[in-house]
């Protein structure tokens, strides 16, 4: 089945200047008995949007006004812990189409690009420079060449290439399915199942 | 032949092929699944069209969001029991065995998979939660996935995996009074930080590791994740023999014997490189708490929270835990008071956990300020706890043995700590809210919890034991 196509993205940010943002605070565990995929974005960051008597935190940068885009900025180590994949699923139903962070957990990353949301990883000084430089001007832009594998602060002209590996670079340029990549590679897997069976 | 590692023996052998330049396509030989992150999965299977594969090769159990009382009763919340009856469904209509509610097999996944023998050395384990790690003690590469992965084994039987790093962990040493396999990780965890091994899988080695029983290597391998390691493995040795000699359906199998002389030749070759090795000596780690929102802000029960100008790196998330735990640098927490205590989860919630805890509680009694929740990682582990009058131990002492569940580790059902509260627990996230909204969690070992429920504060667990 096609997914969505990632190319090129140029937007504001929304800065998280936290490291070890974990996957339960992404999006807690009390909100993970959906059965569906959609409408997990109103509980993205929950108790952090909101107090104990459900009241919105002013504070929190989902709550202010000034910061706006499809872009979500983060400290290292982002998305740890629970395999939670609705972590990513509230991300993308909020509106994010890429995270930037010098560190994501592993299966956090996987679960992106399976997702078509694109872990952007970039050394930590340029990701200091992108959290400093959006809370000083929130209209300061972001652009993600995925062809290119470049990320520019487009008001600085500060620019970095990042790494994703080739497969996964074609599944977001072209919105390639995996499970139609495995499905096509039955006869392989039955051989290897057969194979298998002989060794043992 | 280049010397390999025990990891590379078991990858290699299940990959169907390499993508140049991309993730591996590789083979999985026993797939668990659960209510939480697996209807959706089901969900793709329908819109494609499609049937399970290889239906057989994956096993369902009801654990996350159910109950811990009552469990005879319809679930009170609708959408737990709506999630529980999906689960029902789905494994109905797609042909897959399913250990639900009231099912003498029930528990949680990782509890049950090898107390029932579906665990077996040298296999690949996936299952759409990262305490999967926990099968690795069977000398197993078995990890968390996420949903679109388990729609991809259920759909193929094979997921696309990049091969991660290879690291070794050695621990030598006797242990000190008090201490346990869920100090050992803790104190790990605590050195390489809560991020420290991401992108790499490990194997845990020395003589510390391999004296542990399986319950101690599977508390050990089913952390790993908590260090961000994408899984942890030991090498099956005769302990690990021994416990799947004792499991009827492992050992009545025509093939145990072939199984057997396969397992024994599972070890890494003693000149395979790691990408990363590190050793830890036994005789140095004490019982071990957690004071933040990590599983890395962890130290010796009687140590002292660091100061902040000895943080250098993310000092403003530093603070921030601490406010949230409502602890400030520099403080020390033995005799801080405590109002909860939880013995549970995949981490702490087998047979071992409860027979440790039920030989410090017995003839005393609980703290009138401390609230428990004990709760069996499965059925057969609250039956054999009953066998044994673990139960009756429990109650004398003022503890009552729930039903088995995820229960409080992640409080997707009723077993919440509310706000505020401190919850000295056996699990293996002191994440913000994980045991509650507003909740605050230590992470420590099933003695230290028994201590802490006893006195009703941080207490020492090495102070209650009779030499």
């Amino acid at each position: 089945m096609p997914k969505a196509k990632f190319n090129i993205l140029e937007s504001t940010c929304v800065p998280l200047p936290f490291e070890n943002v974990d996957t339960d605070q992404i999006i807690p565990a009390r909100f993970l008995s959906a059965t569906s995929r959609e409408g997990f974005g109103e509980n993205l960051f929950r108790d952090w949007r909101y107090d104990k008597e459900g009241n919105k935190n002013e504070s929190f940068v989902l709550n202010d006004n000034k910061f706006e885009g499809e872009i979500l900025v983060a400290g290292k180590n982002f998305g740890c812990g629970s395999s939670r994949e609705h972590a990513v699923w509230a991300v993308t139903d909020f509106g994010f189409r890429a995270v930037v962070s010098s560190f994501f957990a592993d299966i956090f990353r996987n679960n992106s690009l399976n997702n078509g949301l694109l872990p952007v990883i970039v050394p930590e000084d340029f990701l200091q420079k992108v959290l400093e430089t959006v809370k000083n001007d929130p209209s300061a832009k972001l652009k993600i060449d995925l062809p290119n594998q470049e990320i520019t602060l487009t008001s600085t002209g500060d620019s970095v290439k990042f790494d994703i590996n080739s497969y996964k670079k074609e599944c977001l340029l072209k919105g390639l399915d995996d499970i139609d990549y495995l499905l096509g590679l039955k006869e392989m897997i039955t051989a290897y199942e057969f194979r298998n069976t002989l060794r043992q | 032949m280049t010397p390999r590692t025990l990891f590379d023996k078991i990858w290699d052998s299940h990959v169907v092929r390499s993508i140049e330049g991309g993730p591996d396509v590789l083979y999985i030989d026993q797939h668990f699944i659960h209510e939480v992150t697996s209807p959706q999965a089901f969900e793709g299977l329908r819109a494609r069209g499609i049937p399970v594969f290889r239906p057989a090769k994956t096993v369902a159990t009801a654990d996350h969001n159910i109950p811990t009382m009552d469990q005879d009763l319809p679930i009170r919340d609708l959408l737990s029991r709506n999630q529980i009856e999906t689960l029902t469904r789905n494994c109905n209509e797609f042909g897959i065995e399913y250990f639900g509610l009231n099912h003498p097999k029930n528990g949680i996944v990782h509890v049950v998979g090898p107390e029932l023998g579906y665990t077996l050395p040298g296999m690949t384990i996936v299952c759409g939660d990262s305490h999967t790690s926990t099968h690795g003690a069977f000398g197993t590469i078995a990890f968390g996935i996420g949903t679109s992965e388990v729609e991809m084994v259920l759909a193929t039987q094979t997921i696309l995996q990049p091969k991660p790093k290879s690291m070794k962990i050695t621990v030598n040493g006797s242990l000190r009074k008090g201490v346990t396999a869920k100090d050992i990780i803790l104190h790990i965890i605590s050195k390489i930080s809560s991020g420290g091994a991401t992108g790499y899988f490990v194997e845990y080695c020395g003589n510390a590791i391999t004296s542990m029983t399986m319950e101690g290597r599977m508390t050990i391998c089913n952390m790993s994740i908590e260090m961000g390691a994408r899984g942890g493995l030991i090498a099956p040795d005769m302990t690990t023999f021994g416990y799947l000699n004792r499991i009827p359906a492992v050992e009545s199998r025509p093939d145990f014997k072939s199984l057997l002389l396969r397992w024994r030749s599972l070890k890494s070759d003693p000149e395979a490189h790691f990408d990363r090795e590190m050793e830890f000596d036994a005789c140095e780690i004490r019982p071990m708490i957690t004071y933040g929102t990590n599983p890395g802000m962890g130290m010796a029960i009687d140590g002292t929270i660091p100061g902040a100008e000895s943080i250098t790196e993310g000092k403003a998330s530093f603070l921030k835990s601490l406010e949230y735990m409502g602890f400030r640098p520099g403080q020390k927490l033995l005799g801080h008071p405590i109002d909860y205590i939880f013995v549970g989860s995949c981490t702490n919630g087998r047979i071992e956990d409860l027979r440790a805890f039920a030989a410090m509680v017995k003839g005393r009694k609980k703290s009138p300020n401390v609230t428990a929740l004990i709760v069996p990682g499965s059925k057969r582990v609250e039956q054999q706890a009953i066998r044994e009058g673990i139960d009756k131990v429990l109650a004398e002492a003022g503890f009552e043995l729930r039903q088995p569940g995820c229960s409080s580790c992640l409080a997707m059902n009723e077993d919440k700590i509310p706000a505020g509260k401190y919850a000295v627990s056996t699990s293996n996230r002191n994440f913000e809210g994980r045991q509650g909204p507003g909740a605050r969690t230590l992470l420590a070992s099933p003695l230290t919890a028994a201590a802490a429920a006893i006195f009703g504060k941080i207490t020492d667990p090495a102070e209650l034991i009779k030499n």
